[in-house]
């Protein structure tokens, strides 16, 4: 198989033993588990979409709230008013979320915008979106865009409407897709070219490689991809404001897992995901055990390990671990 | 004319995603003395400026120091985790409710001609122009100011001609958070204060020193200025609740024409 090419032995089979436990994970789950592990699937998958970006290009974004915005409006939106199903919506997001990104990317890579303004012009194009859709009375505004739900006996995986236990397999579906998608992208030569662009653009540059085509191609897919996560989200939670799911701290929120995990590699975000959620998770239980009621002491102690994680670990939580679990020397 | 207010914003240098967080430290600050000491706002704002000057001291040397030549993500996740930390501290401490504090000319007003002011904005505008001109002239005439000047032209070059490089950063952290909080403090008498406001002003105070020009104080203050114009005139013409829309459309053109800000210098 050429995938699994230069994937070490050990790796491959730890690989298939997770594999194994995600899919049986919903057997034995409660319901609010599986909402736990959705969760950590999403965040796995939209981080893994973000490192293709950030990761591999090395161009920093703090606006992908805009793409799942983007991608959860559009098939909503289309489901909403003409009944249009999930699966014909997404090609409409997955166009929309490219076009945006295409044109962010463009406007940036063109004018010469990098680093930290580069950063900034996401996060404004991302609040522009946020504003903008507060006022868009076809999605109802800022009173929210709701999805009819009911009582639903069967999954009916084409309008994408069912139980828990279906979402639960429909994203882990997508994780496991952008997981080898991203696998074969870094093997192949355009990642090879990103990460020479990530390490230094002049001299990537100087070398022939094309570097406002990749750069753009690399926005493109991650926007795309973000947007099918959006479209799961729409409906999953069946509800969509502007100021929730365009909000900055969404856009922060999916970035966490990366970073946490280990920015540009391909266990990072999964990592990241599990531990963020886990914690989190974790940490409201243990308050409901102790019977502390207040807000924001979750937060507090989240912060807390993220500046200790930051710290300590400045590549995130994945690259030492895999050193420990001998994957690499 | 509250908006104006964020200008002061404008100083600090160091790309801080904990700016607006600060700031509300600073209000509850404010509210806090304000309930115990009776005092007013506009003469707390000395003290607030102190104690912020002094944290911001404190989290340069501590946290961010380490950080100066680390990448801009990692150096961007330490300030969003200390900005998670404060927003949170805050709520626990206060509630989520919001809180304001009414001074002895709350309703008063001014009028000049056909402009009706609210006294209470006047004032605090007054402080904050006072402010803005005595940072201004530090900068331009004390040797600290000079010093701290060269350290962000040229850090290898402040380095080389003997100046303590990573102190005078913790002094320049500090005097930022010491504008966030006398801002704050003018704030408090505008306004009322909520633990949440805090990410807001942060991205508003992005919005203002990237539009003026990052590390131009005059370019803070023109920002300040266009932006507070630009949402003004945003809300009159089309509806009220739509004017950041014009002032994150106004960033977006400045970051693609002149990334450098309106009023700051070409980038070498």
């Amino acid at each position: 198989m050429k995938l699994l090419e230069g994937v070490p032995r050990r790796g491959a089979i730890l690989l298939a033993a997770l594999l194994v436990l995600l899919i049986v994970f919903p057997l034995f789950a409660s319901g609010y588990l599986l909402a736990v592990g959705f969760l950590i699937l999403y965040f796995a998958y939209v981080g893994q979409a973000w490192n293709i970006m950030m990761g591999f290009a090395g161009q920093l974004s703090l606006g992908h709230s805009l793409y799942v915005g983007l991608g959860a409006y559009a098939a909503a939106a289309l489901y909403f008013h003409f009944g249009l199903s999930p699966w014909i919506g997404l090609g409409a997001s997955l166009a929309l979320c490219a076009a945006a990104g295409a044109i962010i990317g463009f406007l940036a890579f063109r004018f010469g915008v990098a680093g930290v303004y580069f950063a900034i012009l996401t996060i404004a194009f991302a609040e522009f979106a946020r504003i903008g859709f507060d006022h868009f009375a076809w999605v109802r505004g800022s009173s929210g865009l709701f999805l009819p739900v009911s009582n639903y006996t069967q999954n009916d995986l084409w309008n994408l409407r069912g139980s828990p236990r279906m979402f639960y397999y429909v994203m882990l579906a997508l994780t496991v897709g952008a997981f080898v998608l991203c696998h074969a992208l870094l093997r192949s030569r355009m990642g090879y070219y990103w990460l020479a662009i990530r390490e230094s653009p002049e001299a990537a540059q100087a070398l022939g490689v094309n570097i406002f085509r990749y750069k753009m191609v690399a926005v493109v897919i991650s926007a795309a991809m973000t947007s099918v996560a959006g479209v799961v989200y729409a409906f999953y939670y069946n509800n969509l404001f502007p100021e929730q799911i365009f909000h900055i701290s969404r856009s922060i929120e999916l970035i966490l897992g990366p970073i946490i995990g280990g920015i540009g590699t391909l266990m990072g975000p999964l990592i990241g995901a599990l531990l963020l959620t886990g914690l989190a998770e974790g940490m409201r239980e243990l308050m409901l055990q102790l019977g502390i009621d207040v807000p924001g002491v979750k937060q507090v102690f989240y912060g807390v390990c993220l500046l200790a994680v930051v710290m300590f670990l400045p590549d995130g939580v994945w690259p030492p671990l895999a050193r420990k679990l001998g994957l690499k020397r | 004319m509250a908006l104006g207010l964020s200008v002061i914003f404008g100083v600090v240098r160091v790309v801080n995603f904990a700016h607006g967080e600060m700031m509300t430290v600073a209000m509850y600050l404010t509210l806090t003395l304000f309930t115990a000491l009776k005092l007013d706002p506009l003469v707390l704002l000395v003290p607030i400026g102190a104690v912020l000057f002094a944290f911001g001291y404190l989290l340069q040397r501590a946290l961010i120091n380490p950080f100066i030549n680390r990448p801009e993500h990692s150096q961007f996740m330490l300030l969003v985790a200390v900005a998670l930390v404060l927003v949170n501290v805050q709520l626990i401490i206060f509630g989520p409710d919001a809180q304001g504090i009414r001074t002895a000319y709350s309703f008063d007003s001014f009028e000049i001609g056909p402009v009706i002011a609210d006294a209470s904005k006047v004032y605090a505008a007054g402080a904050a122009l006072v402010v803005a001109a005595a940072l201004f002239a530090f900068f331009r005439f004390t040797l600290l100011g000079k010093a701290i000047r060269a350290c962000a032209d040229n850090y290898e070059g402040a380095r080389v001609v003997g100046l303590d490089v990573k102190r005078l950063y913790a002094l320049t952290f500090g005097l930022g958070a010491a504008c966030v909080g006398a801002a704050g403090a003018m704030l408090m008498v505008v306004g009322d204060v909520t633990p949440a406001l805090g990410p807001a002003y942060t991205l508003l105070a992005f919005v203002i020193v990237i539009t003026g020009g990052l590390g131009s104080m005059p370019g803070a203050l023109l920002g300040g200025l266009l932006i507070g114009v630009t949402e003004a005139l945003g809300g009159v013409l089309f509806t009220p609740s739509a004017k950041s829309m014009f002032a994150f459309g106004l960033l977006v053109l400045v970051l693609l024409f002149r990334p450098e800000g309106i009023v700051g210098r070409k980038a070498s």
